[in-house]
């Protein structure tokens, strides 16, 4: 019964979804106040609605109803709770079903948090999220309904993916599609300031924490998912350019661009047209990556189960989506030319190149994921773009990012004086020239032109990250310090710092070795002593496995034993492997164990990976810095109130 | 400067940005695009000498051989009509298996044997590459058939 309680509940929420969309709309178009009044109660509801479902849904897979297809075909007896848990959004019905409760949730959270909105504004951005609601809602139901019956009831399911059943991975997707779903916010936001035409900064200030959040999400959400093809995948690398990979990528390539364009916009009143082209362009991309994701026309290791039905419907709606925000961007942005201007040496200039640089990098992603696509369906020839192009093709536009960063952050707006800059920029500048020669030669005893240009651009960024944060701590009692959005900047740029160095030194030092060992056997691989103690057989709860013990010493002293696995899943009779990995801040080590060779040994693969953790422990920063950033007070202070006092003054605290 | 200026400024720098990017892209494509080419196609000889190029096929049963204790493996793999040799040497996927689906990555010896430099089977038993798929039903052959003897009726049309 619960599966088709289940079921009604969305039907409900889509005819409710409905009422959310036309209600508001039509009524900030009649200034109808009691029609707006409906977009909240109608968000609410809807909200409750997905919920029921989503609960019915967890479950059946609690309670193991085999008679529903989707948990039928995703769980298993055997299957540890926490894996039943998160098999809801383990394929394509359920994490669809995620979604469609991730983009209410954010709707409520927007009507809740909106009460400082003008009503008609609130209104439109409350109906544009109900629109997208009704989208997804009917791509469910039509589509790909997780409450379809299994008749007969299975007896036992078909088990998840074991490459799924890891509490990384348990997490991954709700993380990224947080961040997905809320690009969807700042979406709503542009569609909703240009229908009103009424395109003050004060939208580009009501945007701003809206996309931050989803930003700092969509970061967490990629590099939990970078970490889990590290340790799961058994490849070792963190980062494959992989179709799916990208199309995660994207939006936040572009999202960050639209975060710092949102700056200038908010500050300056400057590339109003600009930010609301960005704002389309991050939904519109997140969309394109569920797209290419479900519609299996790219090939990928990430793409499970598909359906050309189900890429016909995003495919649809993209167009529908993606046209009327271009039509409705071309007729309102010619009427939102600024006169403000800006020096040449000024904080705009550098964020407009940032800007550039940020989209140049999407396209260039963009390119290298349809282009196997494009060439296939014009000659016929089936070709694939390897990584390596990527990894070129990528630093193009990175390495001037990353050096106008640094610059861009001790830059005023409007103009700078030539003499100030000069003297702040100077020593760090210094420095990090010659930390990049320093640090590889001295730490890792090679030197080469793109480690130079990694270390000194990693310690460039790490020092003018600090330079604002070091001078408030230092500043004299009684004189304003830095405020949140400042710090917020800071901690997220020296995330950045963090990244480009755990990449600059795992890309140059790295080392991977496939070799044959056997029990009481010790290869060596980069300086260190690995010896495979023993073989033994272990008991999972829905898997049995060999395990190796492997002892690994460094001149004769042991650094650490690790454990990895070869699992067989009782259920779905797949191999996996589970590797072992001795992770620590400077390197990991990473043993995996491969086939078995026939003479008692194994085939192995080993690997160096000095400071990788840096990559994602950036990515945490970086996370961390939008936090910051959000709650700085000023996205909390009344804005009515404000607004009726007077326009927002352009002189906002940089 | 002034909004004019500003615009002209921005347009110039997206375009030579594009441009250089636009540059940068074409030169390594070239060098990093790599083909996907059918076993019957590689049996008759229509491949790039001297790149990296992709196969893929079913694994022919018992064709897989290993010489015992070493990380070096050789197998052979089939379109259901032709079938063409592959050497490899390292940590093989997980679900890397005869008579089941597999993509290859590297270049032809002067041996006429593929050396591969990277193996990738599927995530999904299910779920086959669709080039792979493609490439096996133009051929229609049983695939059981062709699995068990490698190669049923191989015609390459030498062209």
């Amino acid at each position: 019964m619960f599966p088709e309680i289940g079921q009604f509940a969305l039907i409900l929420a889509l005819s409710l979804a409905i009422c959310q969309t036309v209600f508001p709309l039509v009524g900030a178009h009649r200034d109808d106040a009691a029609m707006m009044g409906v977009g909240r109660t109608a968000a609410t509801g809807q909200f409750l609605f997905v919920g029921v479902a989503f609960i019915c849904l967890t479950y059946a897979f609690l309670t193991d109803d085999f008679s529903v297809l989707y948990v039928a075909n995703h769980s298993q007896l055997a299957l540890p709770t926490l894996y039943k848990v998160s098999a809801v959004w383990g394929a394509h019905e359920g994490s669809l079903l995620l979604w469609i409760f991730l983009l209410a949730a954010w709707t409520v959270a927007v009507a809740r948090f909106s009460s400082g909105l003008p009503d008609a504004f609130a209104a439109r951005v409350i109906g544009v999220l109900g629109f997208l609601s009704v989208g997804f809602l009917l791509f469910a139901l039509l589509t790909s309904n997780p409450f379809d019956r299994l008749v007969p009831a299975a007896a036992d399911g078909g088990d998840l993916n074991p490459l799924l059943q890891d509490p990384g991975l348990a997490i991954h997707p709700p993380l990224l599609y947080i961040g997905y779903v809320g690009f969807s916010v700042a979406f709503a936001f542009a569609i909703a300031a240009m229908i009103s035409g009424d395109l003050d900064q004060r939208w580009a200030k009501w945007t701003r924490p809206w996309t931050t959040l989803a930003w700092l999400f969509l970061t967490l959400g990629i590099a939990l998912g970078s970490w889990w093809a590290y340790y799961e995948l058994g490849w070792g690398g963190w980062w494959f350019w992989d179709a799916v990979e990208n199309a995660s990528f994207m939006p936040w390539l572009i999202g960050t661009a639209l975060i710092h364009s949102l700056a200038v916009t908010e500050k300056r009143g400057l590339f109003k047209s600009w930010t609301l082209l960005l704002a389309i362009s991050a939904f519109s991309l997140s969309l394109l990556g569920t797209f290419l994701v479900r519609s299996g026309i790219i090939v990928s290791v990430h793409a499970f189960a598909t359906d050309p039905t189900r890429g016909f419907f995003i495919l649809t709606f993209l167009t529908v989506v993606v046209i009327g925000a271009l039509a409705l961007y071309a007729w309102r942005a010619p009427s939102l030319d600024s006169d403000a201007g800006f020096g040449l040496l000024s904080r705009e200039t550098f964020l407009l190149l940032n800007n550039v640089l940020l989209v140049v990098a999407t396209a260039l992603v963009l390119i290298g994921t349809l282009s196997p696509l494009v060439i296939e369906m014009a000659t016929g020839g089936k070709i694939s773009i390897g990584p390596p192009w990527f990894n070129i093709a990528f630093l193009v536009p990175t390495i001037p990012l990353i050096l106008l960063l640094g610059l861009g952050m001790h830059t005023a707006w409007r103009s700078q004086d030539k003499a100030i800059w000069w003297k702040t920029i100077r020593f760090p500048a210094i420095a990090a020239l010659v930390l990049g020669v320093v640090i590889p030669m001295f730490v890792y005893g090679r030197v080469s032109v793109l480690l130079v240009v990694g270390c000194s651009a990693a310690v460039w960024i790490v020092v003018m990250s600090l330079i604002h944060p070091i001078r408030s701590l230092l500043r004299e009692k009684g004189t304003a310090g830095i405020t949140r959005s400042a710090l917020g900047m800071s901690v997220a740029h020296l995330g950045m710092g963090l990244f480009v160095i755990g990449v600059t030194v795992v890309s140059a030092f790295g080392v991977e070795s496939d070799r044959a060992l056997q029990p009481g056997e010790t290869i060596e691989v980069a300086g260190y002593e690995f010896e495979m103690r023993e073989l033994r057989n272990v008991q999972g709860p829905n898997f049995s496995a060999i395990e190796a013990e492997i002892e690994i010493r460094s001149d004769g002293n042991v650094v650490g034993t690790l454990r990895p696995q070869k699992r067989q899943y009782l259920v779905q009779k797949n191999w996996m492997t589970e590797a072992g990995i001795d992770a620590g801040l400077d390197r990991d080590l990473f043993v995996a164990l491969g086939d078995q060779l026939g003479n008692g040994g194994w085939s192995v693969r080993i690997q160096y990976k000095p400071m990788i953790r840096f990559i994602w422990l950036g990515a945490m920063v970086m996370a961390l810095g939008g936090l910051i950033a959000i709650s700085d007070r000023r996205y909390r202070v009344n804005v009515r109130k404000k607004a009726e006092v007077g326009a927002v003054s352009a002189e906002a605290t940089a | 400067m002034k909004p004019r200026q500003q615009r002209m400024l921005a347009l110039g720098l997206a375009a030579l940005g594009i441009a250089i990017a636009a540059g940068l892209t074409l030169r390594a494509f070239q060098d990093n695009m790599m083909f996907f080419v059918e076993v019957s196609d590689v049996v008759a000889g229509n491949y790039p000498s001297e790149r990296n190029f992709r196969i893929g096929g079913l694994v022919v049963g018992g064709s897989v051989q290993r010489e015992e204790g070493s990380i070096d493996i050789s197998f052979e793999v089939t379109d259901t009509a032709c079938k063409v040799p592959v050497v490899y040497s390292g940590v093989l996927p997980d679900l890397f298996r005869e008579g089941q689906g597999v993509v290859a990555h590297g270049r032809m010896g002067d041996d006429d044997v593929f050396h591969a430099d990277k193996i990738m089977a599927k995530h999904d038993e299910d779920y086959m590459a669709p080039e792979v798929a493609d490439s096996l039903s133009k051929h229609q052959q049983d695939i059981q058939e062709a699995v068990v003897k490698g190669a049923v009726e191989c015609r390459p049309d030498v062209s």
